[in-house]
């Protein structure tokens, strides 16, 4: 056969895989918007669950997960910022260095349900937190911890060292380069980063099944040490405990779920191309 | 006046890099904590339960009986027929992407990928449930499409990001003389390919295949949701069409039903010891293999 041939039906081949690729993921969006759109109204978005989850809405759960990752953000972004900040702009390359950035692979690597096995085991039980909004907010920070790191060292190592050396000669101290200088030049990077580190923990379950999750609670939260409901949790509960769960309500519920996860994801990719096309350097 | 307020300074910029300096390493901090909770309440399993039975073929633990053989040949069956379904297609996206698609296919396939590797796996379990399984049901006349099958299928996806990403980052770093030297030996652009560059970014897409089986075995929700829950031996010919469970299955499901210090709840934290120095492992192996082509300059 014709090498040329050969080359034409390879390249179809892999544009055809390719294509076997994307056709599930857009497949399994279409689905769930397709089936899901028509439970969507203000009351499904803002009322208690009534007769045992079947009507109302979905509210407390929405609240929950907006808490959670509020809460994760706050616990992660200081101790992931300040990490890469080390990594980026005072570690040397010694072993201990090398053994930070292996304990970073791993612990983006541990399966999500050993990190509720570790929250349930640290944060409920020996700490004594019980299960509420603060184990599992810490739990999920830990989990994207890796995830904001990785994305700002690499923000912070692109900014060209021509930035910190013209600061340090104005008399500037390594700091006050880092704070007026570099990190304002990182920061896109930095919140793209904490965007996707933050869309991970929103949409996690195993974390929360034994840190947080209720089942179904009749009101909101009232401080970081009561349960709550959470949205992955719930779609789980729902599609899987509650016998005779009406269909339309378990795919308004992954719809809800779906959206609030792919707009972060818009949002960071927006943040991400913009500030790129921006940057001078 | 001026001197306070410059001291005062240092004092802040101090204590600011003292901060750094110790969150720089919490995550050799949080590595250590997690495997000393894990033993910690894990390790009382293994005075009470004598090895061989841990090795066990039966997973009954209201009979008291803690044999792993089960979830661990699950996890094994569903993670290696998932892998043996991404390689193809991840390989074959990567080198898409990185060596043959024009410009817009790229614009919207780069893209999609980022998308899937966004979707909650909880979302994933639940169109696995409510599409997935019956397909697979309807197509094979079985009573249930809830199967290690169905697992692998949705693992297969759910691996794809990383299968893709890493295999690309390794085809990226082939230096472009490589091509180059190729075509003009006369060989077409599919020859240089797969002659030429994917074999010089093999060690890339070994760790490729590596990274995607670490995260396929510590999958849980899309796995429980979809494999059918049954703690059997799969070692018939037909087990990837029954039903089977998981390591991370039986943790997620069994956990919120224990006595806290039962021997049934130290299990499952044993379960979670498997977990961990497995996912470790793999990933121990993966990073030494950075570090190595690193050392021997250029990575490639």
């Amino acid at each position: 056969m014709n090498r040329h041939l050969v080359q034409r039906l390879g390249f179809t081949l892999l544009g055809l895989l390719a294509l076997i690729v994307v056709v599930p993921i857009l497949l399994v969006i279409g689905t769930i918007v397709v089936r899901g759109i028509s439970a969507i109204n203000w009351e499904f978005l803002t009322a208690m669950p009534r007769d045992g989850m079947k009507g109302g809405g979905i509210f407390p759960a929405i609240v929950g997960t907006l808490l959670l990752t509020l809460g994760t953000a706050l616990a992660a972004i200081p101790v992931g910022v300040g990490g890469a900040v080390y990594l980026a702009e005072y570690a040397r390359d010694t072993w201990l260095t090398r053994a930070i950035r292996l304990a970073i692979v791993n612990l983006a690597a541990i399966p999500s349900v050993v990190y509720g096995l570790f929250g349930l085991g640290l944060f409920v039980l020996f700490l004594r937190f019980g299960t509420s909004i603060l184990a599992g907010s810490l739990t999920l920070a830990i989990m994207t911890l890796p995830i904001i790191i990785s994305a700002a060292e690499e923000a912070l190592r692109v900014v060209p060292n021509e930035y910190r050396t013209v600061s340090a000669s104005l008399g500037g101290t390594r700091w006050q380069g880092i704070r007026h200088i570099v990190l304002p030049q990182a920061l896109p990077g930095i919140i793209t980063g904490v965007i996707l580190g933050l869309l991970r923990a929103a949409g996690e379950t195993a974390p929360i099944l034994f840190t947080v999750a209720a089942f179904f609670l009749p009101h909101l939260p009232q401080s970081p040490l009561d349960q709550t409901m959470a949205l992955p949790y719930h779609l789980y509960v729902i599609s899987t405990q509650v016998p005779g769960m009406p269909l339309e309500i378990q795919y308004g519920t992954a719809l809800v779920l779906l959206v609030l996860v792919l707009s972060m994801n818009v949002v960071a990719t927006i943040i991400r191309s913009y500030f790129r096309r921006r940057r001078q350097w | 006046m001026e001197i306070a307020a410059r001291s005062r300074r240092r004092w802040i910029e101090f204590a600011v890099e003292a901060f750094i300096r110790v969150v720089g390493f919490s995550s050799i901090g949080f590595v250590v904590l997690i495997f000393l909770f894990l033993l910690r309440e894990g390790l009382p399993l293994f005075f009470q339960t004598p090895l061989r039975d841990l090795v066990d073929t039966r997973w009954y633990p209201t009979f008291d009986l803690f044999g792993m053989l089960p979830l661990i040949l699950g996890s094994l069956l569903v993670t290696i027929t998932a892998i043996a379904i991404a390689l193809p297609l991840g390989l074959a996206t990567a080198v898409f992407v990185r060596e043959v698609a024009p410009y817009w296919a790229r614009e919207i396939l780069k893209p999609m990928i980022e998308v899937l590797a966004g979707i909650p796996s909880v979302v994933l379990g639940f169109f696995g449930m409510t599409v997935v399984a019956p397909m697979i049901r309807e197509t094979l006349g079985a009573p249930t499409g809830l199967t290690a099958f169905a697992g692998a299928l949705i693992l297969a996806y759910m691996s794809l990001p990383t299968i893709i990403s890493v295999a690309e980052d390794a085809l990226d770093a082939v230096p472009k003389s490589y091509r180059d030297a190729g075509l003009a030996m006369g060989a077409t652009q599919w020859q240089t390919i797969w002659r030429v560059v994917v074999p010089a970014a093999r060690s890339g897409i070994v760790m490729a295949v590596m990274l995607g089986m670490g995260r396929a075995i510590g999958e849980t929700m899309a796995v429980m949701m979809v494999t059918g829950n049954a703690a059997r031996i799969p070692l018939t010919f037909d087990s990837l069409f029954r039903p089977v469970r998981t390591m991370t299955a039986t943790v997620a499901a069994e956990m919120g039903e224990v006595a806290q210090g039962s021997t049934h709840y130290h299990a499952l934290f044993g379960i979670g010891i498997v977990l961990f120095v497995v996912t470790f492992a793999i990933n121990l192996a993966a990073a030494s293999a950075i570090f190595e082509r690193r050392r021997r300059g250029g990575l490639r």
